[in-house]
This record gives structure tokens, sequence and C-alpha cells, in this order.
């Protein structure tokens, strides 16, 4: 179990990642708001999509790694691999709630409708179901061991329904052809448009990269700190 | 094999004695049945609506909700007197328990889903016997995939605080295949659709409950070691 | 009955350890029994009695430590060890709405032996619960159901018998009945394990006596005084917990 210093330093490090992080998304935001053209027939709102479509691509992202962590988990117990995969799914559930907001702000702005059942936003509103059910999951079992795996089997499950849903919300979509609206989807580019998206892309990969060390550090301190509680009790039996 | 075979029948038949025994679950699952048909019935504006475009919502939420009350029962069983240690301790696999319960629960939904077919076409007045062969086929694919993830889920919600809710939450997200792919099924047979329109929703549930019933197998046993 | 290796323990415990999250509640446990020995383990609440049962049943696995079958090492729980073992803990382990017969009958099944009937009315019968057999096991007195509990653990003719607090809330005459059966299982040469907190109940049956506290063996040896002496010892090891 880690010594509480070391612990520290790396919450310290881990601190200044995640500032580097927040630096770098503000900076390709300024760049998306004031560098890039406004896209011809949405305006503004399209601006949204630099935070929308790299936000979805994370909050996928981040739940793989729940689902890695996981399976590495069942077979190696190292304690470290679950406080992984916890973090991960907390970070990956800011994401996929900003995905889930920004979604609906743009369809009404551009469509008029909040929610149109879309085929990519269905598909994150049924991964925040699976994020919650493990939120709630850990949540509910207190022994750490347990928690670890229980966890660590329904990140597996829930790592591999995520291709069943996209397929079934998708064969719905297509034989249930809806009224064509403007879709947002994938815009063809111009260059400028198209760097902006794939740097935002890159960054908010990074930033993700950076909250889970930041968030994985603080859970190796409490754990460090609890351990030494623990320690403390024993030697006084 | 066959060791493993004989060992899942003999706690899938106790878990069916025991069921049989006391009924309750039995009992409440049905009664549930019918009164969501029956809101169903009351809750619609009959020339808005008309029951066939309703029906095949209204018989898989039906469907789902009854399995989730077989579920429960599953391991709840094994509390009393500590029963799941007198499990654990014998020379039973954990594959041979998961099989066992899966199937004891395969019967519970089965038995509840066939009483509620029925009463369903009897309520929404659907062609049901000129599609009786794909829709069982259709309803015992889905409920297979649905109960062999319940089962999984339930030995975990069984030892936390609030297990019936915790239940359902992390089986919810596991239903949207089976159930969809139920659903759209079931609706297109009673509109006499060609079977290429439905076949995709086929194809999904089958690799779907491939993918999941070996998935659950192999996992089981992590969620009774300590 | 299976016969340790010539030579080798029934049963041998080295550096048993266990935690449950940053809780330890198996700190090293040693000791090792020949068969037909039987260990009386007394300790208040808390010091890991259960979990050391549990353990040897094969229900938890120890983060550190070996045990040892009659020289063969439990590397993790198969089959092989748990038709070894039997357990008989205060819970019953039974099924209110099965009758004793139905109950026996599934264990055995469980335990894949030849005839389930024949062995569960022999069972039954091994502990005076012959009239009974089909009677639901939710009306027995809690009497009857310790003794429902031991023919369970007796069925499939395990070598080491392990009891969690089985005296518990028993009335006299069924505590005498327990002993009884207790002693036959001694004479029969199996290894027993017993835990309690109580050190009146299983003091008499013991040819060893270890006291556990805060997860360790505080004393273990052989029985080598009497009720009053052991009070003593009890009390003097639990002082600081």
């Amino acid at each position: 179990m880690t010594a509480i210093p070391t612990a520290e330093r790396a919450l310290k490090r881990s601190g200044i990642w995640m500032a580097i992080g927040l630096l770098l998304v503000a900076a390709v935001y300024v760049r998306a708001l004031v560098f890039t053209p406004e896209e011809a027939t949405q305006g503004l709102a399209q601006k949204i999509f630099y935070v929308h479509a790299p936000s979805a691509w994370v909050a996928f992202l981040a739940f793989g790694v729940v689902g890695i962590c996981s399976a590495i988990y069942l077979f190696v117990k190292d304690p470290r691999l679950d406080l992984l995969a916890a973090s991960s799914a907390e970070v990956g559930t800011v994401f996929t709630t900003v995905v889930l907001v920004t979604g609906p702000i743009w369809g009404k702005t551009i469509w008029g409708a909040w929610w149109t059942w879309d085929a990519r936003l269905t598909s994150t509103l049924f991964l925040f179901f699976i994020y919650l059910a493990y939120l709630v999951l850990r949540s509910a079992v207190e022994e750490p061991g347990r928690r670890g795996r229980y966890s660590a089997v329904l990140g597996i499950l829930g790592a591999l329904l995520v291709p069943f849903i996209h397929v079934s919300v998708y064969l719905f979509r297509t034989l249930h052809p809806m009224p064509v609206v403007l879709r947002p989807g994938k815009p063809e580019l111009p260059g400028s448009m198209l760097i902006t998206l794939l740097s935002s892309f890159a960054v908010f990969t990074l930033f993700y990269v950076a909250l889970l060390a930041r968030r994985y550090a603080w859970a190796r301190l409490v754990d460090a700190r609890a351990q030494s509680e623990a320690d403390r009790a024993d030697a006084s039996r | 094999m066959r060791e493993l075979l004989a060992q899942a029948w003999a706690i899938a038949a106790k878990d069916l004695l025991l069921e049989f025994r006391s009924r309750t679950a039995f009992l409440s699952a049905l009664v549930f049945t019918a009164l969501v048909l029956a809101i169903f019935n009351f809750a619609r504006d009959p020339t808005a609506v008309s029951a066939a475009d309703l029906a095949p919502s209204v018989l898989w939420i039906t469907f789902s909700f009854a399995g989730v009350f077989g579920l429960n029962r599953a391991f709840a069983l094994e509390k009393e007197n500590r029963a799941i240690d007198g499990l654990l301790l014998s020379p039973a696999s954990r594959t041979a328990l998961y099989l066992g319960k899966t199937a004891a629960n395969l019967v519970f939904v089965g038995a509840v889903e066939a009483i509620a077919l029925p009463l369903f076409a009897l309520f929404f007045n659907v062609p049901l016997l000129d599609v009786l062969g794909p829709l069982v086929l259709v309803i015992a694919l889905a409920t297979i995939g649905f109960v062999a993830v319940g089962t999984l889920m339930s030995s975990m919600a069984v030892n936390t605080r609030f297990g019936e809710m915790l239940l359902l939450v992390l089986v919810l997200p596991f239903l949207v295949t089976p159930v969809s792919a139920g659903a759209e099924m079931t609706a297109k047979m009673f509109a006499a659709r060609p079977f290429a329109e439905w076949a995709p929703w086929l194809r999904l549930l089958a690799a779907y409950d491939i993918t999941f019933v070996v998935l659950c197998t192999l996992v089981f046993e992590f969620t009774l070691e300590e | 009955m299976p016969i340790a290796s010539a030579g080798s323990p029934a049963l041998q415990v080295a550096g048993l350890v266990k935690r449950f999250g940053h809780v330890r509640a198996l700190r090293g446990v040693d000791f090792s029994l020949d068969a037909g020995d039987s260990l009386a383990v007394f300790g208040p609440n808390g010091a890991g009695k259960t979990t050391l049962l549990r353990v040897l049943a094969g229900l938890l696995r120890p983060d550190a430590g070996t045990v040892r079958f009659g020289g063969e090492e439990l590397v993790r729980s198969n089959a092989a060890h748990r038709r070894r073992v039997g357990l008989i803990s205060h819970h019953s382990l039974l099924y209110d709405r099965l009758t004793a017969a139905e109950n026996l009958v599934f264990y055995a099944r469980l335990y894949g032996l030849a005839e389930p009937r024949a062995a569960a009315a022999r069972a039954l019968a091994g502990v005076g619960l012959e009239e009974r057999a089909a009677d639901a096991a939710g009306t027995f007195s809690r009497g009857m159901v310790q003794r429902l509990a031991i023919a369970r653990a007796l069925l499939h003719d395990p070598e080491v018998m392990l009891l969690d607090e089985p005296f518990s809330g028993l009335d006299q005459r069924a505590a005498a009945k327990l002993r009884e059966l207790l002693g036959r299982l001694r004479a029969e040469r199996r290894t027993m394990v017993l835990v309690t907190h109580n050190i009146d109940e299983g003091l008499e049956l013991a040819t060893h006596v270890a006291i556990q506290v805060a997860g360790r063996f505080a004393s273990l040896g052989q029985r080598d005084g009497d009720l009053a002496a052991y009070r003593a010892r009890y009390a003097e090891a639990t002082a600081g917990a």
C-alpha cells in the first residue's frame, strides 16, 4: 500500500497536468470561437460541435478504460486497477453528461427540438445508464475487495454491451427513417475547421488523461490514509 | 460434464420446488401482469391509438417487469439461514450453480409469459395464432438473454442494501437489446411483414444471447468468491 | 473415510493471513492437528474465529499462508477439498420450506452421493430424526435444527469437521445431545476445529486449546488444565482487547 507522502506528491504532480490540460482546452476553444470560420447554415451554434464531439469520444474511451482495467483486475486482483477503473468511470460520467447537455442545446438551436432520439445521442444516453449503474453499485458495497470484484464484473459486461447498444439503436434508426432534418453529423469540413476539430479531439483526450490521473491520485491518497488508520488501530490491539 | 449438469439440475429442481411451495412471487408477477394490461387499456384513447399499435410495447414492458420479479427471488431464496453457504461448501461448481439458477429463473419467467401472452391477445385483440411459432421463438430468445444477465446481477445485488432497486438499475441497460429486438419483431409479425424485414433483429438478438450467456457463465464465479 | 497419508498431519495451517479491505481479520495463524484431534478455539467477538473457519472450509481465500489437509496443500478451494470438510455453523444452511428429507436429499445430490435417498435416510437416523423426515425444516425446534444441520454436514463423511458456535441457542437437553454426537465424531477419528466465545462449552471435548485474540493465537497447546485454569488464561489474554 502506498505511503501517504508518496501519494500526496503524486496528487500535487497530477494537479499540474490538470492545469495544463485545462489551459489547452481553453486554447483550443479560443481558436474555435475566434479563429475558425463560422459554418454557413448553422451559424454560431455549430461551435458547440467542438465540445460535443470530442466529449462523446472521451465518454466512450473512458468506459473502454473501465472495461480493460476491470478485465485485468479480475485476474490480477491489484486494488490499484480497481481504483483506476473507478476513477475513469467518474471522469467518463462527467464527459457523458457534457454530451447529453450540449447535444440537446445544439439540437434545440438548429432543429427546434430538445430531443429527437438521434442515434448517437440515444447511444450516449444508454452509456450514461451503464455509468450510473457502475457508480451506484460501487456506492452500495462497502468492503473494498467485494466492491472491486462486483465493479469489475459490471465493467466487463458493460463494455461488451456498448457495441450491442450501438447496433440496436442504429438498426432502429435505419428501419424507422426519421423525418429528414438537418443532420449536423459529418459535415464536409474545410481545412481550418478540420484542424480545429482534430485539435480539440487531441486536447480533450489529453484533458481526460489529466483528469483521470488527478482522480486516481486522489483515490490513492484516500486509500493510503485509510490504510494507515487501520494500521494504527491494529497496532493498538 | 455430466456431473455439472446433474448438479445444475438438482439446484434448479430445488429452486422450483421452493417456489412451488410458497407461490408468492409467481402470483405477484401474474397479478402485476394483469394490472399492467388493464391499465394500458384504460389509459389510452381508443380512437386515437389503435390497440394493435400499442400492443408490442405493452407486451414487452410487461415481460420486462415480470422478469425482474423473477430475478429478485433467485438469490433471495438463499439468504434464509445462509443457505448460500451450504451451496458454496458443497463440491457443486460455481458454473453449475449459475446454470441451475438461470434455468429455474427461465422456467419462472417463462411460466409468467405463457400466461400473460394469451391474456394479452385477449385484451389487445391481436392475431396471435397466425404468428405463434415465430413469436414464441422471439420471446424465448429475448428471455434467455435477459435472464442470463439478470441472474448474474442478482447474485451481486442480493448482498447489498436496497438489493431489489439496485438490481433494476443494474439490469436496465442490458434490457435495451432484448426488449427493443423483441418489441420490433413482435410489431413486424403482427403487421404481417416479411421475414427479411425483421431478420437483422433476429441476428442481433442471437448474437447478444451467445455473447452474454457465455460471458456471464465465465464471470459468475467472481461474484461469489471472497 | 479417507486416511491422511502416513506421517502427515490431518490438518496443518501455517502463516494464515486474511484481509478485508484494510482490516486484517487474520494476522498469522499456525497450528497442526493429527487425525482424531480436536481443537477448541476460544476468543471474543471480532477475534477472527469465524474467518479462520471459513478459510478452512474453502469459503474464503487467504491472502497469505498455507492450509494442508493430510499433506495435500489447498491451493484453491476445489471439489476434492470440499468433500473432505464439513461445516456446522449457528446458521442451519437449510431451507425452511423443504422437509428434512428433501433438504438432505438435495445436499446428497450436490455431493454426488450414489444413492441420495438412502444416504439421507441414514443421516437422519444417525441423529435420531427419522420420524420427522417428512416435516418442513421450518417447524423444527432449535435443537432439532442443529441436529439436522449435523446430519447435513455428515452426509459426505468428511474427515475434518468445523464447528462455528454450535452450542449457541441450545437448551440443556439439546446441548447434551450435541455433546454426545461430537463425542461420537471424535471416536470416529474425525479431526475437529470448534470455535466459540463461550469457554464452558467446548473445553471437555478438546484435545488442544487455542485462545484467539485480534486475528492470531495468543496461546495454543494441548489441553492441560481444567475449566478454571482456562478461564483465568482467557481473561488474561483478552484483558487488553
